[in-house]
Protein backbone atom coordinates (compact mmCIF):
# COMPACT_ATOMS: atom_id res chain seq x y z
CA UNK A 1 0.00 0.00 0.00
CA UNK A 2 1.12 4.09 -0.72
CA UNK A 3 -0.07 6.86 0.31
CA UNK A 4 0.93 10.34 -1.58
CA UNK A 5 0.98 13.57 -0.35
CA UNK A 6 1.13 16.31 -2.95
CA UNK A 7 3.93 19.10 -2.71
CA UNK A 8 6.18 21.83 -4.34
CA UNK A 9 8.99 21.07 -6.68
CA UNK A 10 12.19 22.95 -6.11
CA UNK A 11 14.98 21.17 -7.46
CA UNK A 12 13.94 18.30 -10.41
CA UNK A 13 14.58 14.38 -9.56
CA UNK A 14 13.57 11.52 -7.24
CA UNK A 15 14.85 9.97 -4.41
CA UNK A 16 13.95 6.93 -2.81
CA UNK A 17 14.85 6.41 0.72
CA UNK A 18 14.60 5.81 4.74
CA UNK A 19 12.60 9.13 6.17
CA UNK A 20 14.88 11.25 8.90
CA UNK A 21 12.28 13.25 10.62
CA UNK A 22 13.16 16.60 12.85
CA UNK A 23 11.29 20.07 13.40
CA UNK A 24 14.35 21.51 14.41
CA UNK A 25 16.08 24.05 11.89
CA UNK A 26 19.60 23.14 10.58
CA UNK A 27 22.38 25.55 10.04
CA UNK A 28 24.69 23.37 7.54
CA UNK A 29 27.73 25.72 8.39
CA UNK A 30 28.07 25.06 12.35
CA UNK A 31 25.78 21.87 12.54
CA UNK A 32 26.70 19.43 10.08
CA UNK A 33 30.12 17.57 9.77
CA UNK A 34 30.28 17.44 6.08
CA UNK A 35 32.94 14.56 5.91
CA UNK A 36 30.42 12.44 7.79
CA UNK A 37 27.02 13.47 7.48
CA UNK A 38 26.69 13.66 11.56
CA UNK A 39 25.18 15.82 13.24
CA UNK A 40 27.32 17.58 15.58
CA UNK A 41 25.04 20.11 17.39
CA UNK A 42 24.81 18.79 20.94
CA UNK A 43 21.06 20.48 21.36
CA UNK A 44 20.13 19.28 17.73
CA UNK A 45 17.39 16.31 17.64
CA UNK A 46 19.32 14.60 15.09
CA UNK A 47 22.53 14.81 17.37
CA UNK A 48 24.55 11.88 16.50
CA UNK A 49 22.73 10.85 13.56
CA UNK A 50 24.03 11.08 9.62
CA UNK A 51 22.07 12.44 7.25
CA UNK A 52 23.81 10.71 4.84
CA UNK A 53 21.92 8.40 2.02
CA UNK A 54 18.28 8.94 3.51
CA UNK A 55 15.25 11.85 2.90
CA UNK A 56 15.91 14.71 5.08
CA UNK A 57 12.66 16.31 6.29
CA UNK A 58 13.25 19.24 8.19
CA UNK A 59 11.61 22.97 8.23
CA UNK A 60 14.00 25.16 6.85
CA UNK A 61 17.88 26.02 7.03
CA UNK A 62 18.94 28.52 9.27
CA UNK A 63 22.18 31.24 9.51
CA UNK A 64 25.29 31.07 7.37
CA UNK A 65 24.82 31.87 3.91
CA UNK A 66 27.63 29.63 3.21
CA UNK A 67 25.50 26.74 4.26
CA UNK A 68 25.05 26.14 0.69
CA UNK A 69 28.82 25.30 0.11
CA UNK A 70 28.24 22.56 3.26
CA UNK A 71 24.93 20.78 1.41
CA UNK A 72 27.68 20.68 -1.87
CA UNK A 73 30.59 19.16 0.34
CA UNK A 74 27.75 16.51 1.38
CA UNK A 75 27.27 16.01 -2.33
CA UNK A 76 31.15 15.68 -3.28
CA UNK A 77 31.96 13.66 -0.38
CA UNK A 78 29.61 11.43 -1.12
CA UNK A 79 27.67 11.67 2.09
CA UNK A 80 24.59 14.01 0.75
CA UNK A 81 20.69 12.84 1.62
CA UNK A 82 18.93 11.02 -1.23
CA UNK A 83 16.16 13.77 -1.33
CA UNK A 84 15.33 16.90 0.88
CA UNK A 85 11.26 17.99 2.37
CA UNK A 86 11.36 21.20 3.53
CA UNK A 87 7.99 21.10 5.78
CA UNK A 88 7.84 24.75 5.58
CA UNK A 89 9.06 26.91 3.17
CA UNK A 90 12.29 25.94 1.26
CA UNK A 91 14.84 28.76 2.11
CA UNK A 92 17.62 30.44 -0.31
CA UNK A 93 20.41 28.15 1.22
CA UNK A 94 18.96 24.94 0.77
CA UNK A 95 17.49 25.17 -2.69
CA UNK A 96 20.80 26.68 -4.10
CA UNK A 97 22.54 23.60 -2.72
CA UNK A 98 20.51 21.47 -3.68
CA UNK A 99 20.50 23.06 -7.06
CA UNK A 100 24.49 22.77 -7.53
CA UNK A 101 24.46 19.13 -6.00
CA UNK A 102 21.68 17.56 -7.71
CA UNK A 103 19.77 16.50 -4.67
CA UNK A 104 16.01 16.55 -5.51
CA UNK A 105 14.14 19.13 -2.98
CA UNK A 106 10.49 19.84 -2.26
CA UNK A 107 8.43 21.71 -0.06
CA UNK A 108 5.16 22.90 0.94
CA UNK A 109 4.04 19.35 2.06
CA UNK A 110 0.45 19.01 1.84
CA UNK A 111 -0.96 18.03 5.75
CA UNK A 112 -3.69 15.40 5.99
CA UNK A 113 -4.69 15.20 9.66
CA UNK A 114 -4.33 11.65 9.07
CA UNK A 115 -0.66 11.25 8.71
CA UNK A 116 2.14 12.37 9.44
CA UNK A 117 5.62 11.85 8.44
CA UNK A 118 7.87 10.04 10.55
CA UNK A 119 11.47 8.65 10.60
CA UNK A 120 11.92 5.12 9.21
CA UNK A 121 9.23 5.23 7.13
CA UNK A 122 9.76 4.05 3.72
CA UNK A 123 9.84 6.95 0.87
CA UNK A 124 9.93 8.35 -2.65
CA UNK A 125 10.13 11.98 -3.52
CA UNK A 126 9.57 12.21 -6.69
CA UNK A 127 10.41 16.10 -7.46
CA UNK A 128 8.96 16.09 -11.22
CA UNK A 129 5.59 14.45 -10.19
CA UNK A 130 5.00 16.80 -7.50
CA UNK A 131 4.25 13.95 -5.04
CA UNK A 132 5.95 12.34 -1.99
CA UNK A 133 4.63 8.61 -1.76
CA UNK A 134 5.14 6.88 1.27
CA UNK A 135 4.71 3.00 2.02
CA UNK A 136 2.76 1.30 3.60
CA UNK A 137 2.14 -1.69 5.50
CA UNK B 1 8.94 31.43 -12.98
CA UNK B 2 9.16 33.60 -16.57
CA UNK B 3 12.41 33.41 -17.99
CA UNK B 4 13.05 35.60 -21.18
CA UNK B 5 14.04 33.74 -24.49
CA UNK B 6 17.86 34.56 -23.57
CA UNK B 7 17.76 33.67 -19.83
CA UNK B 8 16.09 29.93 -21.18
CA UNK B 9 19.17 29.65 -23.46
CA UNK B 10 21.35 30.21 -20.96
CA UNK B 11 19.83 27.99 -18.67
CA UNK B 12 19.98 25.19 -21.16
CA UNK B 13 23.54 25.76 -21.89
CA UNK B 14 24.25 27.40 -24.71
CA UNK B 15 26.09 30.04 -23.18
CA UNK B 16 28.78 27.29 -21.50
CA UNK B 17 28.42 25.50 -18.12
CA UNK B 18 29.06 28.35 -15.77
CA UNK B 19 26.20 30.59 -17.09
CA UNK B 20 23.81 27.31 -16.82
CA UNK B 21 24.92 26.47 -13.29
CA UNK B 22 24.46 30.42 -12.77
CA UNK B 23 20.67 30.07 -13.92
CA UNK B 24 20.15 26.67 -12.09
CA UNK B 25 20.22 28.42 -9.26
CA UNK B 26 18.55 31.23 -9.80
CA UNK B 27 15.17 29.49 -10.92
CA UNK B 28 15.42 26.69 -7.56
CA UNK B 29 15.72 30.31 -5.17
CA UNK B 30 13.19 31.73 -7.50
CA UNK B 31 10.67 28.69 -7.10
CA UNK B 32 11.49 28.87 -3.23
CA UNK B 33 10.76 32.46 -3.10
CA UNK B 34 7.71 32.47 -5.28
CA UNK B 35 9.34 35.00 -7.89
CA UNK B 36 7.39 35.35 -11.05
CA UNK B 37 10.60 37.01 -12.40
CA UNK B 38 14.41 37.63 -12.80
CA UNK B 39 15.12 41.30 -12.30
CA UNK B 40 18.34 43.02 -12.66
CA UNK B 41 20.27 44.13 -9.40
CA UNK B 42 23.64 46.71 -9.23
CA UNK B 43 25.71 45.23 -6.36
CA UNK B 44 26.33 41.53 -6.04
CA UNK B 45 28.26 40.45 -2.38
CA UNK B 46 29.69 36.92 -1.99
CA UNK B 47 30.51 35.07 0.65
CA UNK B 48 32.28 31.59 0.70
CA UNK B 49 35.57 33.04 0.63
CA UNK B 50 37.26 32.01 3.88
CA UNK B 51 38.56 28.24 3.12
CA UNK B 52 37.72 27.35 6.08
CA UNK B 53 34.33 27.79 5.48
CA UNK B 54 33.48 25.88 1.89
CA UNK B 55 37.14 23.44 1.85
CA UNK B 56 37.96 21.64 -0.73
CA UNK B 57 34.77 21.11 -2.72
CA UNK B 58 33.91 25.02 -2.78
CA UNK B 59 38.00 25.34 -4.24
CA UNK B 60 37.04 22.67 -6.96
CA UNK B 61 33.94 24.08 -7.96
CA UNK B 62 35.05 27.83 -7.77
CA UNK B 63 37.80 27.07 -10.17
CA UNK B 64 35.45 25.61 -12.49
CA UNK B 65 32.88 28.12 -12.78
CA UNK B 66 34.98 31.11 -12.85
CA UNK B 67 36.80 29.67 -15.93
CA UNK B 68 33.45 30.11 -17.39
CA UNK B 69 32.04 33.68 -16.88
CA UNK B 70 32.68 37.58 -15.55
CA UNK B 71 30.94 39.25 -12.84
CA UNK B 72 28.30 41.35 -14.61
CA UNK B 73 27.77 44.17 -11.87
CA UNK B 74 30.03 45.06 -8.91
CA UNK B 75 30.70 42.59 -6.90
CA UNK B 76 32.23 42.27 -3.68
CA UNK B 77 34.10 39.45 -1.54
CA UNK B 78 33.43 38.78 2.23
CA UNK B 79 36.45 38.13 4.35
CA UNK B 80 39.16 35.23 3.70
CA UNK B 81 40.90 33.19 6.16
CA UNK B 82 43.94 35.15 7.20
CA UNK B 83 45.88 38.58 6.30
CA UNK B 84 47.89 38.76 2.88
CA UNK B 85 50.26 41.18 4.06
CA UNK B 86 51.34 39.72 7.13
CA UNK B 87 53.56 36.16 7.88
CA UNK B 88 50.98 33.45 8.96
CA UNK B 89 51.27 30.45 11.00
CA UNK B 90 49.26 28.04 9.33
CA UNK B 91 49.43 24.90 7.53
CA UNK B 92 50.73 25.20 3.84
CA UNK B 93 47.53 23.02 2.72
CA UNK B 94 45.65 25.97 4.13
CA UNK B 95 47.25 28.99 2.59
CA UNK B 96 47.76 26.81 -0.92
CA UNK B 97 43.89 26.62 -1.06
CA UNK B 98 43.31 29.71 0.20
CA UNK B 99 44.85 31.24 -2.57
CA UNK B 100 43.05 28.79 -4.91
CA UNK B 101 40.06 30.87 -4.01
CA UNK B 102 41.29 34.15 -3.98
CA UNK B 103 42.82 33.62 -7.75
CA UNK B 104 39.51 32.60 -8.59
CA UNK B 105 37.65 35.05 -7.29
CA UNK B 106 40.12 37.57 -9.43
CA UNK B 107 39.85 35.93 -12.34
CA UNK B 108 35.99 36.30 -12.45
CA UNK B 109 36.72 40.44 -12.09
CA UNK B 110 35.15 40.73 -8.71
CA UNK B 111 36.53 43.01 -6.14
CA UNK B 112 38.94 41.89 -3.85
CA UNK B 113 37.46 43.48 -0.77
CA UNK B 114 37.47 40.96 1.78
CA UNK B 115 35.43 42.91 3.82
CA UNK B 116 31.99 41.67 5.26
CA UNK B 117 30.68 45.31 5.97
CA UNK B 118 30.82 46.08 2.24
CA UNK B 119 27.99 48.85 3.38
CA UNK B 120 30.86 50.41 5.36
CA UNK B 121 32.93 50.83 2.34
CA UNK B 122 31.68 51.35 -0.91
CA UNK B 123 29.36 54.05 -2.32
CA UNK B 124 25.77 52.97 -1.78
CA UNK B 125 23.17 52.95 -4.55
CA UNK B 126 19.87 54.75 -4.11
CA UNK B 127 17.01 53.70 -1.75
CA UNK B 128 15.12 51.10 -3.34
CA UNK B 129 17.61 49.31 -5.52
CA UNK B 130 17.70 45.70 -5.69
CA UNK B 131 21.08 44.02 -4.72
CA UNK B 132 22.16 40.72 -4.17
CA UNK B 133 23.66 40.44 -0.51
CA UNK B 134 24.88 36.80 0.52
CA UNK B 135 26.36 37.49 4.11
CA UNK B 136 23.82 38.04 6.23
CA UNK B 137 25.04 40.96 8.59
CA UNK B 138 25.16 43.36 5.09
CA UNK B 139 21.58 42.14 3.85
CA UNK B 140 20.17 42.82 7.12
CA UNK B 141 21.99 46.03 7.68
CA UNK B 142 21.18 47.28 4.04
CA UNK B 143 17.73 46.35 3.81
CA UNK B 144 16.85 47.87 7.07
CA UNK B 145 19.47 50.97 7.58
CA UNK B 146 19.78 51.74 4.21
CA UNK B 147 16.79 51.09 2.66
CA UNK B 148 18.82 48.68 -0.30
CA UNK B 149 16.55 45.76 -1.81
CA UNK B 150 17.91 42.23 -1.10
CA UNK B 151 16.94 38.81 0.01
CA UNK B 152 19.19 36.93 2.47
CA UNK B 153 21.24 35.47 -0.16
CA UNK B 154 23.29 32.18 0.09
CA UNK B 155 26.90 32.08 -1.19
CA UNK B 156 25.74 30.29 -4.58
CA UNK B 157 22.67 32.08 -5.18
CA UNK B 158 24.63 35.44 -4.86
CA UNK B 159 27.18 34.71 -7.04
CA UNK B 160 25.17 33.27 -9.26
CA UNK B 161 24.29 37.14 -9.67
CA UNK B 162 27.15 38.35 -9.95
CA UNK B 163 27.36 36.38 -13.29
CA UNK B 164 23.89 37.12 -14.67
CA UNK B 165 23.55 40.52 -12.95
CA UNK B 166 20.16 39.52 -11.95
CA UNK B 167 18.11 38.24 -9.27
CA UNK B 168 14.64 36.66 -8.23
CA UNK B 169 11.83 39.42 -7.71
CA UNK B 170 10.72 38.36 -4.64
CA UNK B 171 10.16 38.45 -1.38
CA UNK B 172 11.92 41.67 0.45
CA UNK B 173 12.86 42.53 -3.09
CA UNK B 174 9.02 43.89 -3.43
CA UNK B 175 7.92 46.59 -1.37
CA UNK B 176 4.46 45.31 -0.59
CA UNK B 177 6.46 42.39 0.87
CA UNK B 178 9.00 43.97 3.07
CA UNK B 179 6.32 44.12 6.54
CA UNK B 180 6.36 42.55 9.82
CA UNK B 181 4.07 39.87 10.92
CA UNK B 182 5.76 39.84 14.63
CA UNK B 183 6.75 42.07 17.06
CA UNK B 184 9.58 41.94 19.60
CA UNK B 185 8.84 43.84 23.03
CA UNK B 186 11.97 44.74 25.01
CA UNK B 187 11.25 45.34 28.64
CA UNK B 188 14.77 45.44 29.46
CA UNK B 189 16.87 48.24 29.06
CA UNK B 190 19.23 47.69 26.26
CA UNK B 191 22.77 50.08 26.15
CA UNK B 192 25.59 48.21 24.70
CA UNK B 193 26.09 46.29 21.85
CA UNK B 194 26.02 43.03 23.57
CA UNK B 195 22.37 43.38 24.78
CA UNK B 196 21.31 44.63 21.22
CA UNK B 197 23.09 41.35 19.95
CA UNK B 198 21.39 39.09 22.35
CA UNK B 199 17.76 40.70 21.45
CA UNK B 200 18.54 39.95 17.62
CA UNK B 201 20.00 36.59 18.10
CA UNK B 202 16.55 35.86 20.49
CA UNK B 203 14.17 37.63 17.56
CA UNK B 204 16.26 35.52 14.90
CA UNK B 205 15.20 32.32 16.55
CA UNK B 206 11.35 32.83 17.37
CA UNK B 207 10.20 34.53 14.21
CA UNK B 208 9.89 32.27 11.49
CA UNK B 209 9.68 35.00 8.61
CA UNK B 210 12.06 37.46 7.01
CA UNK B 211 10.99 41.10 8.89
CA UNK B 212 10.64 41.56 12.29
CA UNK B 213 9.61 44.56 13.60
CA UNK B 214 10.72 46.00 17.08
CA UNK B 215 9.32 47.87 19.60
CA UNK B 216 10.44 50.87 21.62
CA UNK B 217 14.28 51.39 19.06
CA UNK B 218 12.53 54.47 18.22
CA UNK B 219 15.26 56.68 19.40
CA UNK B 220 18.47 56.94 17.06
CA UNK B 221 20.44 53.41 18.11
CA UNK B 222 23.67 54.47 16.84
CA UNK B 223 25.59 52.08 13.90
CA UNK B 224 27.60 50.08 16.69
CA UNK B 225 23.94 48.66 18.12
CA UNK B 226 22.76 48.10 14.63
CA UNK B 227 25.62 46.38 13.14
CA UNK B 228 25.45 43.78 16.53
CA UNK B 229 21.65 43.29 16.26
CA UNK B 230 21.64 42.93 12.38
CA UNK B 231 24.37 40.35 12.67
CA UNK B 232 22.84 38.09 15.66
CA UNK B 233 19.68 38.41 13.71
CA UNK B 234 21.25 36.78 10.28
CA UNK B 235 23.45 34.31 12.60
CA UNK B 236 19.66 32.38 14.43
CA UNK B 237 17.46 32.12 11.62
CA UNK B 238 15.83 33.29 8.16
CA UNK B 239 14.96 36.99 8.99
CA UNK B 240 17.01 39.68 6.50
CA UNK B 241 14.83 42.40 7.37
CA UNK B 242 14.09 44.75 10.70
CA UNK B 243 11.98 47.77 11.33
CA UNK B 244 10.78 49.49 14.26
CA UNK B 245 8.55 52.08 12.77
CA UNK B 246 5.63 49.21 11.99
CA UNK B 247 2.83 48.08 14.32
CA UNK B 248 1.60 44.39 14.13
CA UNK B 249 -0.70 41.65 16.11
CA UNK B 250 1.34 39.54 16.99
CA UNK B 251 3.82 40.53 20.30
CA UNK B 252 6.53 38.21 21.47
CA UNK B 253 8.19 39.52 24.45
CA UNK B 254 11.60 39.86 25.47
CA UNK B 255 12.34 40.34 29.20
CA UNK B 256 14.59 39.61 31.96
CA UNK B 257 13.97 35.94 31.61
CA UNK B 258 14.37 35.53 27.90
CA UNK B 259 17.53 37.89 27.95
CA UNK B 260 19.59 35.79 30.53
CA UNK B 261 17.82 32.70 28.91
CA UNK B 262 19.66 33.61 25.26
CA UNK B 263 23.19 34.56 27.02
CA UNK B 264 23.39 31.27 28.92
CA UNK B 265 23.14 30.28 25.11
CA UNK B 266 26.18 32.29 23.79
CA UNK B 267 28.00 32.57 26.88
CA UNK B 268 29.99 29.54 27.25
CA UNK B 269 33.15 30.38 29.47
CA UNK B 270 33.64 32.78 32.56
CA UNK B 271 37.02 34.33 31.31
CA UNK B 272 39.28 33.94 28.26
CA UNK B 273 42.68 33.17 26.97
CA UNK B 274 42.27 36.02 24.19
CA UNK B 275 40.35 39.38 23.69
CA UNK B 276 38.81 39.13 20.01
CA UNK B 277 36.95 41.82 18.47
CA UNK B 278 35.37 42.18 14.70
CA UNK B 279 32.28 39.79 13.73
CA UNK B 280 31.25 41.70 11.79
CA UNK B 281 35.04 43.61 11.28
CA UNK B 282 35.10 46.92 12.89
CA UNK B 283 34.30 49.62 10.96
CA UNK B 284 35.81 53.47 11.15
CA UNK B 285 33.29 53.89 14.24
CA UNK B 286 34.20 51.64 16.03
CA UNK B 287 37.91 52.22 15.70
CA UNK B 288 37.48 55.38 16.81
CA UNK B 289 35.49 54.37 19.84
CA UNK B 290 38.25 51.79 21.04
CA UNK B 291 41.06 53.91 20.16
CA UNK B 292 39.29 56.72 23.11
CA UNK B 293 38.71 53.66 25.28
CA UNK B 294 42.34 52.31 25.31
CA UNK B 295 43.81 55.72 25.62
CA UNK B 296 47.25 55.55 27.80
CA UNK B 297 46.62 51.96 28.68
CA UNK B 298 47.35 48.28 27.84
CA UNK B 299 46.09 45.15 27.52
CA UNK B 300 46.68 42.80 29.67
CA UNK B 301 45.75 39.73 27.54
CA UNK B 302 46.42 39.34 23.74
CA UNK B 303 43.98 41.32 22.01
CA UNK B 304 43.20 40.54 18.28
CA UNK B 305 41.16 43.23 16.10
CA UNK B 306 39.76 42.38 12.25
CA UNK B 307 38.89 44.88 10.27
CA UNK B 308 39.02 45.68 6.47
CA UNK B 309 42.08 46.70 4.90
CA UNK B 310 40.23 49.77 3.31
CA UNK B 311 39.36 50.80 7.08
CA UNK B 312 42.32 49.85 8.17
CA UNK B 313 44.44 52.28 5.84
CA UNK B 314 41.44 55.24 6.36
CA UNK B 315 42.14 54.72 10.35
CA UNK B 316 46.13 54.93 9.62
CA UNK B 317 45.98 57.43 7.79
CA UNK B 318 44.68 59.70 10.68
CA UNK B 319 47.11 57.94 13.56
CA UNK B 320 44.31 55.81 14.89
CA UNK B 321 46.28 52.41 14.30
CA UNK B 322 49.33 53.94 15.89
CA UNK B 323 47.38 55.46 18.84
CA UNK B 324 45.18 51.59 19.10
CA UNK B 325 48.71 49.94 18.76
CA UNK B 326 50.45 51.22 22.36
CA UNK B 327 48.09 49.28 23.95
CA UNK B 328 49.37 46.07 22.61
CA UNK B 329 46.48 45.17 20.06
CA UNK B 330 46.87 43.31 16.94
CA UNK B 331 44.95 44.15 13.94
CA UNK B 332 44.17 41.48 11.60
CA UNK B 333 42.72 42.44 7.79
CA UNK B 334 41.04 40.74 5.13
CA UNK B 335 39.69 38.24 7.38
CA UNK B 336 37.52 37.88 10.28
CA UNK B 337 36.07 36.05 13.80
CA UNK B 338 33.91 33.26 12.01
CA UNK B 339 35.55 29.93 10.76
CA UNK B 340 38.97 31.71 12.22
CA UNK B 341 41.89 29.44 11.13
CA UNK B 342 44.35 31.87 13.27
CA UNK B 343 42.04 30.71 16.68
CA UNK B 344 42.44 27.20 17.12
CA UNK B 345 41.00 24.73 20.51
CA UNK B 346 45.16 23.93 19.75
CA UNK B 347 46.05 27.10 21.31
CA UNK B 348 43.29 28.51 22.90
CA UNK B 349 40.82 27.23 25.43
CA UNK B 350 38.33 29.79 25.71
CA UNK B 351 37.81 33.61 23.98
CA UNK B 352 36.70 36.94 25.37
CA UNK B 353 34.50 38.82 22.69
CA UNK B 354 31.60 40.62 22.11
CA UNK B 355 30.30 39.86 19.43
CA UNK B 356 27.17 37.06 19.47
CA UNK B 357 27.72 36.21 15.86
CA UNK B 358 31.84 35.42 16.53
CA UNK B 359 30.93 33.92 19.85
CA UNK B 360 28.11 31.67 17.96
CA UNK B 361 30.32 30.13 15.31
CA UNK B 362 33.72 30.36 17.66
CA UNK B 363 31.48 27.96 20.55
CA UNK B 364 29.62 25.72 17.49
CA UNK B 365 32.84 25.58 14.39
CA UNK B 366 36.04 26.31 16.30
CA UNK B 367 34.42 24.52 19.30
CA UNK B 368 35.68 26.91 21.88
CA UNK B 369 34.73 28.49 24.98
CA UNK B 370 33.32 32.06 24.91
CA UNK B 371 32.85 34.81 27.48
CA UNK B 372 30.84 37.62 26.28
CA UNK B 373 31.61 41.10 27.40
CA UNK B 374 30.60 44.67 25.59
CA UNK B 375 33.84 46.52 24.43
CA UNK B 376 33.62 49.05 26.78
CA UNK B 377 33.58 46.42 29.52
CA UNK B 378 36.48 44.14 27.88
CA UNK B 379 38.78 47.73 28.31
CA UNK B 380 38.24 48.56 31.44
CA UNK B 381 38.40 45.00 33.13
CA UNK B 382 41.79 43.89 30.82
CA UNK B 383 43.55 46.78 31.15
CA UNK B 384 45.83 48.74 33.04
Amino acid sequence: MHAQLNCRKIVPGIGISKALVTHNVINFLAMVDTKSAIIIDKHHELYGKSIKDIILVFPNAIGSSVGAYAIYSLKINRVAPSAIICINNADIITASGCAISDIPLVDKLEKPSSFILESEMEICVDADKELVIIKTV
Amino acid sequence: MYLTRDEEKSLNGENGETMASAYKILLAIGMATGAEKLVPIKWAHISGVNYNTIGDAGVEFLEKFSRGAKVAVRTTLNPMGFDRNKPVNLPEIFTDQQMRIVRSYEKMGTTPSFTCIPYEIFDIPNRGSAVSFAESNAALYSNSVLGLLTNKESSLSALASSVTGKAPYSDLRIKEFRHPKVTVKSTVKLSTEVDYGLLGYFAGKMVNDTCIAFDDMKEKIGMINMKSLSAAIGTSGICGMFTSEEKTNEVISYGREESNTTKDEINTAEDGDIIVFGSPQLGINEINFLSKLVESKRFLKRCMVFCPRAVYNQAANTGLIDKIQKSGVEFICDSCTCLTPLITRNDFDSVITNSIKGAYYLNHSNRIGVALKDMKSIVKEYTD
